[in-house]
């Protein structure tokens, strides 16, 4: 991931600042307090539900699980800045993450990205002028026995050929599961701000916290 | 194999075994009521019996992981490792999906087993269908009354919790996992101290892969005699084997730890043969950390003991990647240089520095920019960065030496003839912009 700028005349989690986070987005990181021995374990699930919450991670939303978790922001950066999956810039409205594993390399996977970055207009790390799509690579998927594979939202798509890149994107359905989601590590639906992704119909199961 | 009974796969292709009721109507949670007739230290003692040896990569014995846990311990955690990251294996992504419930009998048991109250299930954060899949499986054994307290009538509790990664393969290595856990990178510890002693929270722990787990339910219910029939001593029980790259069947397979590499490439009830056309050029037989295989050495045996012979590093995770004779080997070079340098933690100079370099070795070769000493740094780089010489906190080094040392020795003749056929323009040019 690059590393996150500040810029000087903005500072992070200054005062004057409307607040990121919703209340019920931090009541949500507190209900996982429960399941760990210390609040900081609580930060990788916290940051899942800032990114539904705002679609990245921006340093000042940083500022904030640190104060909910009572850590130092520092500690927050440290941890979020070493996982892909978290961005402190926006991205598109979804995230397409092809896969360039030794599979899926064998099986034609770069025809694919190569077809990607031609129809979206961008590179690796880019998002379209549109703003609907990100796109990213990840060695391995673990979707081998379907490779070339690429996950958009929440669904692995397989078995991509180049001629089928066109049909995908104009798909509005191709980050959604058919399966029945858990909530978990959601926003709760009434954050400010959430994301088109928003696509829990139905299956909410949030049972299960002992 | 056409008459091996598949035991882990039982359930895939059953979607109602997906669900509690459907598990348990096709003979599911009798693993852990069995379990629950004995001690946990019959437990252990049970398992090591068996000789069930980690599925996650290493082989290191279950049973003998367990009994490592101080005996006056309070506190005890359990930490089912469901990062599958290494490429290209899918096998707990088919168990989790497709038959959630026997992966959670199997956490209770190892549990129970090893007095742990709380479970935490470590996955990939990739994997969503599957997250979605567990969680409600999670949420179907918490309302039954099969997680909580006083499970099944005894004095025994469980809490298990999913933990979702956040994109790093380093999180698979068991240390590097508890720190995710912790809310921290996911840097690997040094050990001593092992988890064991000194896990998550400081506390003892036993961190298990899904599929090891998923033999559980079956080594009780019919026991560690039933389990070593199975295969050969040192590589007992049901095994889980996948196949992918240009053959006919790609997938996951179970079968005893007796097949060979060329019988997941080409019987029908594994991988089928190749795809018209291809051939064999490479395989990379446990994930690609193992090392790789050529043409000539597909009758190694997928079990513990013969990947040494072949100069691997190990069996891995018995996920076998093949590529064929129209792939360019540079580019496989590049592609597996590539993933270690991206992926190594930064911890370890020489797996820092050294995976950073042979990927960039790697690239220039694969842009047609290479040197035949090249050839030589990478295997002199290879041979000086692992866990093997002593000095590094984790064996991820030793994960990304394997394969660029077995690769440049086994096809060193053909790289020097790639390199022999560059264009001496194209050369220049890449090296311009790479100095």
């Amino acid at each position: 991931m690059a590393w996150p700028t500040i810029d000087r005349n903005q500072p992070a989690g200054d005062s004057g600042a409307a607040p990121l986070l919703s209340e019920a987005v931090r009541e949500k990181i507190r209900s996982f307090f429960a399941r760990y021995e210390t609040k900081r374990a609580a930060l990788l699930p916290a940051l899942h539900i800032v990114q539904d919450a705002l679609g990245h991670v921006p340093p000042q939303a940083m500022v904030e699980v640190a104060e909910v978790l009572d850590i130092a922001p520092a500690a927050v950066l440290d941890t979020a800045s070493f996982y892909t999956h978290f961005w402190t810039h926006p991205k598109g409205a979804q995230v397409i993450v092809v896969c360039r594993g030794l599979t899926c390399e064998v099986l034609g996977g770069n025809a694919v990205l190569e077809e990607l970055k031609r129809l979206l207009g961008i590179d690796e790390h880019g998002t379209s002028a549109d703003g609907r799509y990100s796109l990213v690579t990840e060695d391995c998927l673990a979707g081998c026995d379907h490779g070339p594979c690429l996950l958009i939202g929440e669904k692995l798509h397989r078995r991509v050929r180049p001629e089928d890149v066109a049909r995908i994107l104009a798909d509005p359905d191709n980050g959604r599961l058919a399966y029945e989601r858990s909530t978990l590590f959601d926003a709760p639906s009434s954050a400010p701000g959430e994301p088109g992704a928003g696509n829990g119909t139905g299956g909410v199961h949030e049972k299960g916290s002992g | 194999m056409r008459d091996y009974e598949p035991i882990l796969l039982r359930n895939v292709g059953v979607p109602e075994a997906r669900t509690l009721k459907g598990y348990e109507a096709r003979g599911g949670y009798r693993g852990i009521r069995k379990a629950l007739g004995s001690s946990p230290e019959q437990i252990v003692e049970e398992v090591k019996k068996a000789n069930l040896r980690g599925r996650g990569g290493a082989g290191f014995p279950a049973g003998l992981k367990w009994s490592f846990l101080p005996k006056d311990r309070t506190i005890t955690y359990l930490c089912v490792n469901a990062d599958e990251s290494e490429p290209p294996t899918f096998s707990n992504r088919l168990l989790m999906e497709n038959d959630p419930h026997q992966v959670l009998e199997g956490a209770m048991i190892a549990a129970y087993a090893t007095r742990a109250q709380v479970a935490y299930i470590y996955m990939r954060v990739e994997f969503h269908e599957q997250f979605h899949v567990l969680q409600r499986a999670v949420d179907e054994a918490y309302a039954a009354g099969y997680l909580g307290r006083r499970l099944f009538g005894h004095d025994f509790d469980l809490q298990v919790y999913i933990h979702r990664g956040a994109g790093a393969y380093v999180c698979g290595e068991e240390t590097g996992l508890i720190e995710s856990i912790e809310g921290k990178r996911g840097w690997p510890r040094i050990k001593p101290p092992f988890p064991a002693l000194e896990g998550l929270f400081r506390r003892p722990t036993v961190v298990n892969n899904v599929e090891t787990l998923a033999n559980l339910p079956h080594l009780i219910e019919r026991g560690a005699a039933w389990f070593t029939s199975i295969g050969p001593p040192h590589s007992t029980g049901p095994k889980l084997f996948c196949i992918s790259g240009p053959v006919r069947r790609p997938g996951c397979y179970e079968g005893p730890m007796t097949i060979t590499v060329r019988d997941l490439i080409e019987r029908p009830e594994f991988g089928g043969g190749m795809l018209p056309g291809k051939r064999v050029k490479m395989v990379l037989p446990g994930g690609v950390s193992v090392g790789v295989l050529t043409a000539n050495e597909l009758d190694m045996k997928m079990d513990f003991a013969d990947p040494a012979k072949y100069g691997l590093l190990g069996l891995g995770t018995a996920a076998a990647v093949v590529v064929d004779t129209d792939t360019d080997i540079r580019l496989v070079l590049r592609n597996l240089a590539r993933f270690y340098a991206l992926e190594s933690c930064g911890q370890c100079t020489q797996c820092r520095e050294g995976t950073s370099w042979m990927y960039k070795i790697a690239a220039r070769i694969a842009a047609g920019a290479g040197r035949r000493a090249d050839l030589d740094i990478l295997e002199q780089t290879a041979r000086n960065m692992g866990m093997m010489p002593g000095l590094s906190i984790c064996g991820l080094p030793d994960g990304a030496t394997y394969p660029i040392e077995t690769l440049v020795r086994k096809f060193r003749s053909e790289l020097e003839e790639l390199i022999g056929q560059q264009e001496p323009a194209r050369r220049d040019a890449v090296l311009q912009t790479v100095n």
